[in-house]
């Protein structure tokens, strides 16, 4: 038994099989073959071998013409391993001995080497590992073609332990037999993570080498909730999860019944909940779940999941299949807003020293008009279809909203003399996501038709700390009794003109602030599907006479630490079991 | 990082059975050197060790403290973790053990050619 901590990104618990896709995606099928398959297997190990070694002898020409002798010695090592490390004696041997697949044993024995090279002391003899890993690759490559085993075919519950997923293989989750993931890269603002929260499924991830250790078909435990990994676990171990896991079911049963009660405070009031989606499939999860509608719809995944650019059309059908999805309830789109990662980065011709407060986002839209207008063009063509609403991210003033509603109003042009239909109303709002936005709010509400605060990124301008940065993470708080004025200001302005506003961050899916939230005049929350039940829940235990105490006690306080302590406390007395 | 149960996939285990053997045999020879080159014995010079070991009829043995490998195994020569200032004992067993240990000892005492 081996127990692995890292980044809790996902709460809950799974027990399951392991399935290990490395960071060249190989799985491998079958861990066992009959008796009968070995000599075929053994002659697709021999296949394997001759095919490797020939590809390394090219190698090696190729090197050396390039780049010397020198550098082209690496792959007389690889050579000199294959041939003469007696690889081949030791996996035939554990073929015939353990029926082992001829995939499965060169996984296990090469495995098995690498491990032992990691545990030296000399770093430099330890990096040898990567040679040994490489060589796994290769034969593994011979023996089970090319590019990732789609993990669609899985027939049970099965753990992805993976060194790090790709954007379509996040969005290709929600389809397969995957309930928990453990990863080598990634953390909490990883794309990945924001995936696997939504779909509700533990993960735990900078794990650092949990692809090496864990082998296929090991029984894998996920703690998602304390960032834990446990790898073929002892009885005892197994017996407390699988009563945490009853435990966590009971209380899932409990929250899915108050689906189609209504979000109302003991005092009637009324509260909108919404749900912030990625993909087109999760507005089917978000209504499951009690959504009346799409608070915040993340356009990224579009342009992540490939590298051409989405099509018009294929912006349209995502739009349309969300719209259609929820029937009468509203859809908030926010255009794109990618950067201070690899997508513009990789567009850029030098990479930006300080990308969050770089070019992304609506700035990097207002300045590649053309495939700007693809998006809003979607969009408009769209709002026949249900109620739309269109969100500009990290407006930080007023120019920047009028360029931007410009930009519609030739988007609009564009449709007009193509002859296709739109609403010229549609409702186009922005997300208050930098202090600048905030503090001007007056201003700037008087040309919006609603707003959505995006606390997420709210508060990592206003408190200049990175959520992402380890070494800092914990100063990044709502609890800020400066982020609290901040929302207290905003939302008292939005009331006082009429304005809709709800809160998009992931704040509005906490627990502990739902009261504060209340009190300052919130009535519209938008969060990730499977938060919704719990939100509900402390709304319809409260009334809003009681938030609106708690929320002014709140920002009574001077430090974050006074809010958390007193809001936990508040929110315990009302929903005991919330926190 | 916890202990793993697998067993080791091959030698590196403390090597009683052969050194007897070698002890019974006429041409049974043996050497300590030290390893000179700062690197140690990474994956260049290993791959010039086996390749000169593998050039003799003899069984080759490279000892460092309990552990005992093949000299023709570069895998198992690399494990040793054989770094700057290790001693190792060559022995060698067959035909022409005195010629591969007189060889190899020059070698590895050559700092590979890397000083």
């Amino acid at each position: 038994m081996e127990i692995k901590k890292g980044i809790p990104c996902s709460h809950g618990v799974a027990i399951a099989n392991a399935v290990v896709l490395d960071s060249e995606e190989y799985r491998i099928s079958r861990a066992h073959v009959s008796r009968e398959d070995i000599p075929k297997e053994l002659g697709h190990l021999a296949r394997a071998f001759d095919a490797s070694l020939a590809e390394l002898d090219q190698l090696r020409e190729a090197t050396t013409h390039q780049l010397g002798q020198d550098t082209a010695a690496i792959f007389d090592f690889h050579s000199g391993l294959l041939t003469q490390g007696r690889l081949r004696e030791q996996i035939s041997g554990l073929m015939e001995q353990k029926s082992y697949s001829a995939a499965y044993a060169v996984r296990e024995v090469l495995r098995g080497y690498q491990r032992r090279f990691q545990r030296m002391q000399d770093q430099l003899l330890r990096e040898r590992f990567k040679d040994v890993r490489d060589i796994e690759r290769r034969l593994l490559r011979h023996l089970c073609g090319d590019g990732g085993e789609d993990l669609a075919h899985l027939t049970e519950s099965t753990i992805l332990v993976a060194h790090d997923l790709t954007p379509s293989q996040s969005a290709n989750l929600a389809h397969t037999q995957i309930v928990g993931l453990a990863m080598d890269a990634g953390g909490l603002t990883s794309h990945t993570a924001i995936v696997v929260r939504s779909l509700g499924i533990p993960a735990v991830m900078g794990l650092k080498d949990i692809s090496t250790v864990v082998s296929g078909s090991d029984t894998v435990i996920v703690d998602g909730t304390k960032g834990l990994v446990i790898v073929r676990p002892d009885e005892e171990m197994l017996a407390e999860y699988r009563a945490e896991e009853q435990r966590m079911r009971a209380l899932a049963t409990d929250l899915i019944e108050l689906r189609d009660k209504p979000a109302v405070t003991m005092d009637g009031e009324r509260i909108t909940l919404l749900s912030n989606i990625e993909f087109p499939y999760e507005a089917h999860t978000s209504l499951d779940k009690g959504a009346e509608g799409i608070g915040l719809y993340r356009t990224e995944f579009l342009y992540l999941r490939s590298e051409v650019e989405p099509t018009e059309e294929e912006h349209y059908q995502a739009y349309r299949s969300v719209v259609q999805a929820v029937g009468d309830g509203p859809v908030t789109i926010r255009t794109l807003d990618l950067g201070a990662d690899k997508y513009t980065q990789s567009q850029s011709r030098e990479p930006e020293r300080n990308p969050f407060l770089g070019l992304r986002s609506i700035r990097y839209c207002l300045q590649n008009l053309e495939p700007f207008k693809v998006q809003l063009r979607a969009l408009l063509r769209v709002s026949t279809e249900g109620e739309i609403r269109i969100m500009f991210p990290l407006i930080s003033g007023l120019m920047e909203l009028r360029q931007a509603k410009m930009a519609i109003g030739d988007a609009m042009e564009d449709l007009e003399e193509m002859g296709i239909p739109f609403r010229r109303d549609i409702p186009i709002g922005i997300m208050v996501e930098t202090p600048a936005a905030a503090l001007q709010i007056r201003e700037l509400i008087r040309e919006c038709d609603f707003l959505s605060i995006g606390t997420n990124d709210l508060i990592q301008y206003t408190l200049a700390v990175d959520r992402g940065n380890e070494r800092v993470a914990p100063l990044y708080t709502a609890s800020h009794p400066a982020v609290l004025r901040l929302l207290r200001d905003t939302v008292r302005i939005a009331r006082y003109t009429g304005v809709p506003c709800s809160l998009c961050g992931e704040m509005a899916g906490e627990p502990m602030y739902v009261l504060f939230l209340l009190g300052i005049g919130l009535r519209a929350f938008s969060m990730a599907p499977n938060d919704i039940p719990e939100v509900k829940k402390i709304i319809r235990s409260t009334t809003l006479a009681h938030a609106m105490k708690v929320s002014k006690k709140t920002l009574t306080f001077e430090t974050d630490r006074q809010v958390s302590n007193y809001l936990r406390d508040a929110t315990r007395k009302i929903a005991p079991d919330s926190l | 990082m916890g202990q793993t149960e697998d067993p080791p996939p091959s030698a590196l285990v403390p090597c009683e059975g052969f050194a007897e053997q070698i002890e019974t045999t006429l041409n049974g020879e043996s050497r300590t050197v030290t390893i000179a080159n700062p690197q140690g014995l990474h994956a260049r010079p290993v791959m010039q060790f086996v390749d000169l070991a593998g050039q003799f009829q003899s069984r080759i043995l490279v000892r460092k403290g309990n552990f005992a490998v093949d000299g023709k195994n570069p895998m198992e020569m690399m494990l040793l973790e054989a770094s700057q200032g290790t001693e190792l004992t060559l022995e060698a067993n067959g035909p022409d053990a005195t010629q591969a240990i007189e060889a190899l000892a020059q070698l590895i005492e050559n700092g590979f050619g890397e000083r």
